[in-house]
Formats: structure tokens, sequence, C-alpha cells
């Protein structure tokens, strides 16, 4: 759709886009500058806060779980992690392997997802995951089989792949036998194998030129690629406890969006694969840093296009981090931790697929929630994705318009952005004014 | 339970109970590309899903995707949840899309989370199950 005025021209193009949730662009250009970029998001799962006051803390896992179709156990394990710090308990042992190997199982279905089905068909030509298929189904066909091989792991240890109903505060309502997990051995096996394909397979892929200035961060744990624990950093030399995220992260709103934008002292940051990849690279495995050798890939990784290979490597992280944890599983004495209620404030922070994830709760002496915070990475990228369209735009502008506005959704999807579980389209419209 | 949203797990419930071992059923809540999984080694599926065309709620949509695509525009599909009819196509495009594939979309009405089913879809909810029924056993005819 195009409308033209003497001083003015607006593009509005409709499209299905590779990215969760309900949202629009707009973009703003006057001659050749990029005025004004807006990534209007109009339905965020911040109501869930809401929605947690006055339930009882053994509730939360299982409401948070609804936040997000794809992501659900980063909630959980952002709500469980937070409540136990307010009773005072630290999950040990098998009981934390097994909260590892779960979100092991989440990454590997997300990665695999937006690996092969959302952003492989940009670089390969295609305007969806449907249409490569015709062409390269052996491609998809492992891209499903890995997406699986996740799944089963999060059947396995947490009731069903979908929205999981066995993790609670304490640990797990139920904790599989040993042969149970040794089941899944030979099917995450074969996918060890796909994922270094994988990688092999994305490194061959044809990146533009674009490397923004990041600040890139993530949690970073002494001994171990992170999960559920460790220390805040950034690359700018940041450090902190999880506890004092609100100190330097700070939530503002944006009049064009319902979603609220999070800041590091004020500016755009990078949260998720990328992020994670760079700063947490000396905890990957052998054959994952053996593989980015052989392709000639040095890290950090700077290209934004680039996440499609950090998500492939976290892929290949997690199947061999889910095999160590099958390795060395011994069941648990008791399932979950025995609760003792008191009242406080507590915070966590985990690295959900797209990003670390923070949640705080208080909760009173009945084990009430009075009140519950939670920050998605999606509304922490928010500012470094329309921080990116300004940089990427200008080299747009003298495409067509819609393949400007393909090449803009092109950037969005690097982020595998997860705006919301609710309607799916993006509605992106370029504003051009005439210069003066 | 998001109101009439819940209207094809609901159905999945009733099946599994009534059909016993006469089919397998699955509660496939939000499955999106894994809808593809379970096409394989199928010789007759049957999908039920909530729908919305902008009919009078309850409606009941019977449509056939055995030999070409149905409509995209009915059941809402997004990235990380790819709708019934994507994933359809996307089985058929990898060559295990059942010979009979099926898919009841009921209209909804209220989508509002922790609302029971309205009187309508209720109603229709109680046609497809003993529809599908139906269908089943002349399968096994």
């Amino acid at each position: 759709m195009s409308e033209e005025t003497a001083q003015t021209r607006t593009i509005a193009v409709d499209l299905v886009a590779r990215v969760e949730g309900e949202g629009a662009l707009r973009i703003t250009v006057k001659g050749d500058a990029v005025q004004d970029v807006e990534l209007r998001i109009f339905e965020p799962p911040r109501f869930f806060e809401a929605f947690l006051q006055g339930r009882h803390y053994e509730e939360v896992p299982d409401i948070v779980a609804r936040i997000c179709g794809i992501c659900p156990v980063a909630y959980q394990m952002s709500a469980v992690h937070a409540l136990e710090q307010i009773f005072g308990i630290r999950v040990e042992g098998a009981l934390r392997d097994l909260r590892r190997l779960i979100y092991c199982g989440e990454w590997i279905e997300s990665h695999a997802l937006h690996v092969y089905m959302l952003q492989a068909p940009d670089f390969l030509g295609y305007e969806s995951g449907i249409a490569m298929a015709k062409d390269h189904a052996a491609m998809v066909t492992r891209g499903l089989r890995l997406k699986k091989a996740g799944n089963a792991i999060m059947t396995l240890l947490g009731g069903r792949s979908v929205h999981p109903v066995s993790v609670k505060v304490g640990g797990f309502s139920r904790v599989p036998l040993r042969r149970e997990l040794e089941g899944l051995k030979d099917e995450l096996l074969w996918a060890r194998d796909a994922a270094v394909e994988t990688v092999r397979w994305v490194a061959g892929f044809d990146y533009p030129e674009f490397s923004p200035d990041y600040n890139y961060v993530a949690l970073r744990h002494p001994d171990e690629y992170p999960f559920n624990e460790g220390q805040i950093i950034a690359s700018s030399g940041l450090q902190l406890t999880v506890n004092e995220f609100e100190e330097h992260f700070t939530e503002h709103q944006v009049a064009y969006s319902t979603a609220l934008h999070c800041a590091l002292h004020g500016s755009p940051y990078l949260v998720g694969p990328l992020a994670r990849v760079n700063l947490n690279r000396e905890h990957l495995t052998p054959l994952a840093k053996q593989v980015l050798a052989d392709q000639e890939i040095a890290l950090p990784l700077r290209n934004p296009f680039h996440g499609i290979i950090a998500r492939s490597i976290e892929i290949l992280y997690a199947l061999e981090e889910s095999l160590r944890l099958i390795e060395w599983y011994e069941p648990p004495p008791v399932p979950a931790a025995p609760i003792t209620v008191r009242p406080g404030i507590g915070m966590a922070c985990t690295e959900a697929p797209r990003g670390i994830l923070y949640h705080r709760y208080e909760v009173d002496g009945d084990g009430i929630v009075r009140e519950a915070k939670i920050v998605p990475p999606t509304s922490q990228n928010q500012s470094r994705i329309e921080q990116d369209l300004r940089l990427y735009m200008p080299r747009l502008l003298s495409l067509p318009e819609k393949e400007a506005a393909l090449a803009c959704e092109r950037v969005i999807r690097c982020y595998d952005p997860c705006i919301s579980c609710a309607t799916h389209f993006l509605n992106l419209e370029i504003k051009r004014e005439s210069g003066t | 339970m998001r109101g009439d949203d819940a209207v094809g797990l609901l159905a999945a419930r009733r099946l599994r109970q009534d059909l016993g071992d006469r089919a397998e059923v699955i509660e496939a809540e939000m499955a999106g590309v894994d809808i593809v999984e379970f096409m394989k080694g199928v010789r007759v599926g049957i999908l039920i899903d909530a729908a919305r065309s902008r009919q009078r709620p309850g409606t009941i949509h019977r449509l056939d995707a055995s030999t070409g695509p149905i409509a995209v525009g009915m059941f809402p599909s997004s990235s990380h949840a790819l709708g019934v009819s994507e994933a359809l196509e996307l089985a058929r495009v990898l060559g295990v899309l059942p010979k009979t594939v099926i898919v009841y979309g009921i209209e909804v009405g209220h989508t509002e989370a922790g609302q029971p089913l309205s009187p309508q879809v209720a109603k229709a909810l109680d046609e497809v199950v003993s529809v599908v029924i139906q269908e089943c056993d002349a399968c096994h005819a």
C-alpha cells in the first residue's frame, strides 16, 4: 500500500513475519536521513505481573510457564530461583543438574526452530521455512528432528514439551529414573552430530557486512556455560550480582509501545546467544571450539546476522551438556527440597534462549505473592533492535520499498524476538518525508 | 484455559475417553511444526482446533487438507507456533502428510483466560466429537 503527498511518502507493508507476537515497525525517513525508528509492541507478557499478585508461590511456576510457548522453562527457572532466594534454599546436586538439563532441552528446541525455520530462509532466499523445505527437505527434516530432541528432554523432565508442569520451587514434582534418561541418549548422540553439521551449514551462508558497537550482557559463571546462575557481566566491564540488576538496568515507557524498554545506564545493550557466546567462550566444549576453528570462525562475533552461528553453537553445547548430565545422573533422594515459607523479596536471572530473564518477587508470611516484576529478554533488546535498524537503514534507502521492508525484517529476526504469544504479524511502515 | 480457545483440547480429551484404543489421540497444545512429526506414519489424520473467520461462534468448518491447502487465515499462526494450515503444508512438502487429512475448525467467540466454553461452542464440541467418532468408526469398517 502506498500513499503519496507532496511532502511525505508512507509505505505500509502487511506481512506475515517470522517473529513472535503482535508488533509493528515504523521508520521515518527524511531525505537520506533516518529520522525515527519505532518498534511498536502491543501485547507484551507483562500483565502476568498483575496476574501473579495474590497467588500462592506454589502456583507461580505453572502461571509463568504460560507467558511463552517457546521458552516456558526460562520463566519457570527464573521464578523458582527467585522464590528459593526468599526461602533461603539452594538447590544442589542432581536437582541442579536436572534444571540445567531441562534448560538444555529448551535451548535446543527454541534455537533449532529459529535456525532452520525462521532465519535460514533469509540467507537462502526463501520467503518461509515451508518454501525452503521444497528445495531443502533434508535440511528442514534435520532441523525438525533436532527440535524434537529438545522436546524429548522437556517432555521427560517437564511432563510435556509445552508449558511443562513438573517444575516446582525446591525441585521437581517428579524426577526421572536413570534408565529413562538413558533412553534419550541415542537420539541425543545423533543430534550432537547434526548440530556439528548445523554449524558447518550456517557458517557457509553469505552475511552482510554489519558490525555495530554492542555492549553485550550475559550471565557468567566461573565454572560453566551459564543457565541458572552467575553474575551479570557486560562487555563494557560491568560486573554485578543479580540482586543489583535494578540499580543498573532501568525500564522506561515509550509512547508508541505498550512494552517497556530496558536500558543499561540509559543506553541500549544486547542480550542473547551472541552476547552469551562472546562473554562465555572459554566455557564452550572442546568440540564446539574445534568446530568453530575448523570453520575459521573467530570469537567474539560482532555481526548481529551471526546470531544464527551463535545459536547453532549453543545447540551443540546444549547437546553435549545434556549427554554429560545424563551420563553422571544419579536420582536425587527427594524430588524437591522441603520449603519453609518466610516473607521476603527475592531476585533471579537466568539465560532464556533469547537472553537474560530477570524476575523479582515479594511474598508475605503465608507465601502469597505481593509483587512480581519480570523483565524479558526481548524487552531488553528492543532499543538495540531500533538502534540496529537506524544504522542499517541508510544502505536500504535506494531499494524499492518492499525490498527495504524485507531487509528490515531480516535485521529484526536476527534477535529472534518473542514479543508475545498473542497474534502474529508485523505491520511494517516506512514513512518517507521529503528532505529540506 | 482461554475460553472457547480450549475447544480443541477438550475435544481431544473427550475423544480419548470415547475412542479408547480405536485411535491415537494427541493433545497438541501449541504444536506448530511438531504437527509434522505427529503426521508421520499416519493413514488418516483428523485435527480439531479453534478457528476464527468472523462467523457465528459455534460454526463448524470441515476442511479437507488431503489434496490441497486449507485457508491460512482461519487458524492463526506465528513463527514459534506455526498454524495448523502451515504445519500441514510443511508436512505435505516433506512428504509425510497422511493420505486423508480432515481439519475441524470450530468458530470461537470469547477467548479470555479462565473462562469456560460459551454455550454455542460447547454445543459444537458435542457435535464434532460425535461426528469424529463416526469418521473413526468408518475408517475401521
